[in-house]
């Protein structure tokens, strides 16, 4: 294939927006890695930023991962099952709930932690346990799991399998978990993996809703901005790339198995 | 739970509402005898396939209708413990699974030994002549190797009754044909009870031992698929089978007066009325002395016989087929013979 100006024109266009995006990254990144970003990469590369990152901020480290499980766990039992009902029932009503659903994602993060505080800020031990959190995060993540779970089920003729099953003298918790769990498995795991992705980088809502004792990975990393060291800043943010990084790739990996093209989830 | 001798269906009174007032089945009594095939015939929306569902239990008749599989009531049992063997237009083969495990899957709800379950698996593979396809996966089959998976899935739990819909809508001319004998063959070697739904008048008359033809959610007739098409209870019935016949005459004398001719018809009474006949039940005879005079006015030549549209026979064109070799030309003049029991009369 002769290749003509016209093609090295747009290859150059695409590097330069590629470039754009990557290089705040890439900076970002070298911040995080050199000794003192000010005097530059020749003052020595170190690992040293990322000592004190853990040092500072190791629990919410460790908070972000299992709220982000915790809030996994939530959204499959309420969100499959959820989806479930949807599909099999469609109708106004339950075109009603799934829109109802999807408010959480409409509304600003920070409206939605403000109701939950003016109800439940009363509760002293709710509102400064992480299980708090959870329900922000659980509230914000769930029609994201339902969607997708729900798409799938949307795309395949599942009460017909689900009737042969019966017919076969498959009872309910047999046909749910031997034919329609299994078939629907594709959206559950890229349910799940948008879940697991939202929940680790949410901001807004625990941002608001966080204590002391209940600060997550994103709102740390917006505290050590704010207080510390440009170079601990971003060593911290080097850490969340590594958390979240092959998250995103499994969703892209996912999102594009599933439905054959490159269509982000 | 051999259906070797044939479980008898029975269903009394089953009509069936649904929940936003549609009634799609009324007050229905229908009787299967063990062992025979029944098709339910009937244009799309007329409550075949819900008469269907009321036996195989995936839907509850209203009150008052009764389900009995020979004996037994069966009307509150739900379909998972009925025993029926279900076969569905889009197979629902289940895409989890490989074939051997969708044929094993009934078997394996119902408790049957690992070392059974592959024996038996084996043998349904054999009958269905598709051993190779044994680990395939459902995505990597035909539709004609799906449901011949989809039926040796059904048969393999030896149901009590085999309940078809519309089972070989999806696939094209030539392979419906040949899996319609396949299925013919194996409902009789099997001896099982079988209800076959169609919107498909031939498949109808070629797989079943008795038709149901259902209009508008009720049974309009019962009987053999020979006295469905010679026999019609209804014109909605004598439309519906085949191309049928319909010209004004009028009855003198026990013969029937036709535009072209007069038909001795030994029949009581007389006056104007609407007859019927079968396009194959017209001979074409030299046109001296018939009793019927026409002239053809299109020919289609459809390989194994010739339809032509005949005109100055009735009131309007009649259609008449014949098997013959001979060609036959627009414009031809020729003579019809009708025979006297060939001709219908119906009340409605």
């Amino acid at each position: 294939m002769r290749r003509t100006p016209y093609f090295y024109l747009q290859l150059a266009f695409t590097l330069l927006v590629c470039s754009f995006l990557l290089v705040p990254v890439f900076m970002s990144i070298i911040a995080g890695l050199t000794e003192n970003f000010f005097v530059g990469v020749k003052s020595g590369l170190t690992l040293r930023w990322i000592g004190v990152v853990w040092e500072l901020y190791a629990p919410t480290i460790f908070r972000s991962m299992y709220i982000a499980l915790a809030t996994l766990a939530v959204t499959l039992v309420i969100g499959v099952p959820a989806a479930y009902v949807l599909a099999k029932r469609p109708g106004m009503m339950t075109r009603l709930v799934e829109e109802f659903l999807v408010l959480p994602v409409a509304i600003p993060g920070l409206a939605i932690a403000l109701a939950l505080i003016i109800t439940y800020g009363g509760f002293r031990d709710f509102r400064t346990s992480w299980g708090f959190i959870l329900v922000g995060h659980v509230l914000y993540t769930l029609p994201f799991m339902v969607r997708s779970v729900l798409a799938v089920l949307s795309s395949f003729n599942f009460q017909v399998l689900e009737e042969s099953a019966a017919s076969l003298g498959a009872g309910f918790w047999r046909r749910f978990f031997g034919i329609v769990l299994p078939n629907a498995r594709s959206g559950i795991v890229a349910g799940a993996l948008t879940v697991v992705t939202l929940s680790i980088g949410e901001f807004n809502l625990t941002w608001m809703m966080h204590t002391p004792e209940t600060m997550t990975l994103p709102v740390g990393l917006a505290d050590s901005y704010a207080s510390m060291r440009l170079e601990i800043g971003s060593a911290y943010t080097l850490v969340f790339f590594v958390m979240i990084i092959p998250l995103l790739v499994a969703l892209q990996r996912y999102g594009v198995q599933r439905t054959g093209t490159r269509k982000a989830a | 739970m051999n259906g070797k001798a044939g479980t008898a269906i029975r269903l009394a009174d089953c009509a069936k509402t649904f929940p936003n007032g549609t009634r799609a089945l009324e007050r229905t009594s229908l009787e299967m005898r063990g062992g025979e095939t029944v098709v339910f015939l009937g244009p799309s929306g007329c409550g075949k396939t819900t008469l269907l569902r009321v036996i195989a239990g995936l839907e509850s008749p209203d009150p008052g209708g009764r389900v009995y599989f020979d004996d037994e009531d069966v009307t509150n049992l739900p379909i998972e413990r009925r025993n029926v063997g279900m076969v569905f237009q889009s197979y629902a083969l289940f895409p989890n699974m490989n074939v051997a495990d969708n044929i094993a899957y009934g078997l394996k709800v119902h408790g049957v030994a690992p070392d059974k379950r592959a024996r038996r698996v084996d043998e349904m593979l054999e009958m269905m002549q598709i051993g190779e396809l044994r680990e395939r996966r459902i995505t990597e089959l035909s539709g004609g190797q799906r449901q011949r998976v989809a039926l040796a899935r059904a048969i393999a739990v030896q149901p009590r009754v085999l309940l078809l819909d519309e089972p070989l809508t999806a696939l094209d001319a030539l392979l419906r044909e040949r899996l319609r004998i396949e299925i013919d063959v194996l409902l009789h070697s099997l001896g099982i009870t079988a209800a076959y739904v169609t919107h498909d008048q031939g498949e109808a008359m070629a797989i079943g031992d008795r038709v149901a033809v259902i209009n508008k959610g009720a049974i309009v007739q019962t009987g053999t698929p020979r006295e469905i098409y010679y026999k019609p209870a209804s014109s909605f019935v004598a439309d519906f089978i085949g191309t049928m016949n319909r010209v004004d005459g009028t009855l003198r004398d026990g013969s029937l007066e036709l535009p072209g001719g007069r038909i001795f018809w030994g029949q009581e009474g007389s006056g104007a009325m609407q007859v019927l006949f079968r396009p194959n039940d017209a001979r074409i005879v030299p046109e001296a002395g018939a009793p019927l005079r026409g002239v053809v006015e299109q020919v289609f030549f459809l390989g194994d016989r010739t339809r032509l549209h005949v005109t100055g026979v009735a009131d309007r064109a009649v259609v008449v087929e014949t098997t013959e070799h001979g060609e036959f030309q627009v414009g031809q003049a020729i003579g019809l013979r009708i025979e006297p029991g060939a001709l219908l009369r119906l009340r409605d």
